[in-house]
């Protein structure tokens, strides 16, 4: 095979993972601070993929260009179901937490189902069908749409929590919740706003992969199985290990598909995890806990 | 004159009076019983995956039952009681719901879209000496078992393979062209992988002009299809022989597209690339490929009438191969309660053995079924889409256009 369809694979590889990591993000950013593992993830980004498409099918909006509205709605979701649900099921037992939000996607699918029925849906950009084409490299211009957005909004949630007082905040609540407290930080609204970030996060990355995927209710599981390889990959809890694993997981799937067999490219992805659980359990990057 | 009388009298009894009333009533109702087979309308059950995740597939199906009643009514058929019945997409429950709807009064079922949910049918319907139809299913196995009461109008997967090499090579010939390579592209689903073993099987008796150089197994369920498609384009392949599903049709196209890879044809065995979502999601991106499908004969007359009443009762909806079978089953009822005169289910089946129905939708010469219940005389279509619709290449008495190729997109 030539060269240059190593390369054109590589880079739609990068390119997808780099949305699969801001995916992923949302779901580090909530479990690094409010330690729960959020089971709607892949639900939630589903809510912001048909968002994207009625209102581009009602109103002609562009997805890249709502992106930011999208993630304030989910931003606001998120928020609302933290400090009104979610918060008080933080001191309960873990499987409560798990059958909580289990049933939180249950509903959000049959919901989804209930308004826009089981087919698939899209929306068709004037750029659906583009790509930019460089001697003989080929780039999907969606693809780089949506990962250059994945990579400006990654940067930017990472100088919220490093640069503003909010997110020192955050990030104090996530290394000792109990000093916390202790300094008068009002751990529940925190929490409510890093959950809200996160699903901010969810909301962005849905709304890129519009462009990219076709959406059906029942695509939120597949997602959020997904966003948990990544940041397993990566490491649970860091956001730098998010982007990074669903790098390395868009690289390794697209490569795996073209060295061996497409079929089998998740197998994969579920390899890389399986190494990284066997001999770098706390992820890629991630820090080692006692 | 007294005994006479007298004697007469005497032969009145209580007991013959009974008699009397007992024969009547037995000569009263006889003519009215054979009456209501004729004139009541036949109780058919239509079983369909309404639910599950064939609800999309079993509801296109419920169009053509939607229409069936006018159409028939427009072509003399006695008309038909509908009995819905949903198989939830399970074979349990199209077993059980088979079985429910014989006990509430089915006379005759039809169904089911999928060949489990079928095979789970014909066994009920065997077994309870009711008539079952088949609308759609070409799994082989289900009228090889010696049934007396099942009977399917539509291509078993051998035939569709079959009239699959002969279409091609009618479009090659029509086209004046002889592609030297194709590379398959294929689902990894049940239906993908029994294409893909067919083909293999059946590809080196047709003497086709073009080898196979790659076959890639791809996931249905994928949303990104580019490294495929990359893999694909590698080949330098002449043409695309594809496998698929809908949804994976549409991502196929958009990434050819933006690959900009044109091979002279996209020739696809089975369903994605002719659907109404398909040509209405591409638009003109979805002008050129080639299917070979259980189609319709545009060319005959009742296709006329099912078209113009599909139109009318799903505007923007086309003609497609699950309303056209669906239709053709419960025709195939109606002609045999027509021809039996009764709704019992011995002679309906009798009746259906003897079908012979030239008046119909689907190419070929008609509608008559084997010793083992088959339509083995169906053939399939080549298609081609253009500008939003679909046109046949062949076979060629039910053709209405010629093939483009090299395949033109917009």
């Amino acid at each position: 095979m030539p060269l240059d369809i190593y390369v054109n694979v590589a880079i739609g590889g990068i390119l997808t993972g780099l949305v699969y990591g801001l995916m992923a993000l949302g779901l580090s950013v909530i479990f690094g601070v409010v330690r729960v593992v959020n089971f709607a993830h892949g639900e939630m980004m589903t809510i912001a993929m048909y968002l994207a498409i009625v209102l581009f099918a009602r109103l002609g909006l562009d997805p890249l260009l709502m992106l930011a509205p999208i993630a304030v709605v989910l931003f606001v979701a998120g928020y609302f179901l933290q400090l009104r649900v979610i918060n008080r099921f933080i001191t309960r037992p873990e499987h409560s937490q798990f059958l909580l939000l289990v049933a939180i996607a249950i509903i959000i699918v049959n919901v989804l189902l209930m308004i826009f029925g089981p087919d698939a849906q899209s929306v068709q950009t004037s750029y659906s069908f583009d790509s930019y084409q460089i001697g003989p490299i080929i780039i999907d211009a969606t693809k780089l749409y949506a990962g250059g957005a994945a990579i400006v909004v990654a940067i930017a949630l990472v100088a919220f929590f490093r640069y503003t007082t909010i997110g020192t905040a955050i990030r104090a609540c996530a290394d000792n919740y109990t000093g916390a407290q202790v300094v008068g930080l009002d751990v529940n609204r925190l929490y409510a706003l890093t959950f809200g970030l996160g699903a901010a996060c969810v909301g962005a990355a849905g709304t890129m992969l519009v462009i990219i995927i076709d959406v059906t209710p029942a695509l939120g599981p597949a997602y959020t199985l997904l966003a948990f390889v990544i940041v397993i990959t990566g490491g649970l809890g860091s956001m730098s290990g998010a982007l990074l694993g669903g790098v390395l997981i868009g690289l390794t799937e697209a490569m795996a598909g073209l060295l061996f067999s497409p079929s089998a490219k998740s197998m994969f992805a579920f390899g890389i995890l399986v190494l990284v659980l066997l001999f770098r359990p706390q992820g890629i990057v991630g820090r080692r806990t006692a | 004159m007294s005994k006479k009388t007298h004697s007469a009298a005497s032969l009145v009894t209580r007991r013959t009076v009974t008699a009397g009333l007992g024969a009547g009533f037995l000569a009263g109702t006889a003519p009215f019983s054979i009456g209501r087979a004729a004139g009541a309308p036949l109780k058919v059950g239509v079983l369909l995956p309404r639910s599950g995740y064939q609800a999309g597939i079993g509801q296109d199906c419920q169009r053509g039952v939607d229409v069936a009643k006018a159409v028939l009514k427009q072509m003399g058929m006695p008309d038909l009681q509908i009995m819905n019945g949903d198989t939830e997409t399970k074979v349990d429950v199209a077993r059980t719901t088979a079985e429910k709807l014989i006990a509430d009064g089915a006379q005759l079922l039809v169904g089911a879209f999928d060949s489990g949910q079928s095979t789970a049918i014909a066994q009920v319907a065997e077994q309870k000496g009711v008539p079952f139809v088949i609308n759609i299913a070409a799994a082989p196995p289900i009228t090889e078992q010696g049934y007396k009461f099942v009977f399917r109008n539509f291509p078993t997967g051998p035939m569709i393979l079959r009239d699959a090499f002969l279409n091609q090579k009618e479009v090659f010939s029509v086209a004046g062209v002889a592609p030297k390579t194709a590379v398959m592209l294929h689902c990894n689903d049940t239906y993908g992988t029994a294409i893909l073993k067919g083909t293999e099987a059946m590809f080196p008796k047709f003497d086709m002009p073009y080898k196979i150089v790659e076959k890639i197994a791809y996931d249905p369920a994928a949303r990104d299809l580019s490294v495929e498609v990359s893999k694909a384009k590698a080949t330098g392949a002449d043409i695309l022989y594809a496998v698929s599903r809908l949804n994976d049709a549409i991502l196929l196209t958009r990434e050819m597209i933006k690959q900009r890879w044109s091979p002279q044809a996209v020739l696809s065995i089975g369903p994605g690339w002719y659907e109404d979502q398909y040509l209405k999601t591409l638009g003109k991106n979805a002008n050129g490929p080639i299917s070979f499908v259980p189609w319709y004969d545009p060319n005959k007359k009742a296709t006329k009438l099912l078209k113009d009443a599909l139109a009318k009762a799903h505007k923007g909806i086309g003609l497609n191969t699950n309303h056209v079978y669906t239709f053709e089953a419960l025709l195939v009822a109606a002609d045999a309660y027509k021809r039996a005169g009764s709704a019992d289910p011995k002679a309906l089946a009798d009746a259906i053995r003897k079908t012979n129905i030239t008046d119909n939708v689907s190419p070929g010469p008609g509608i008559m079924f084997n010793e083992k219940g088959q339509n083995d005389k169906l053939k399939c279509s080549a298609i081609q889409n253009r500008d939003g619709d679909t046109v046949t290449l062949a076979p060629k008495e039910a053709a209405n256009a010629k093939p483009v190729w090299p395949m033109k997109r917009g």
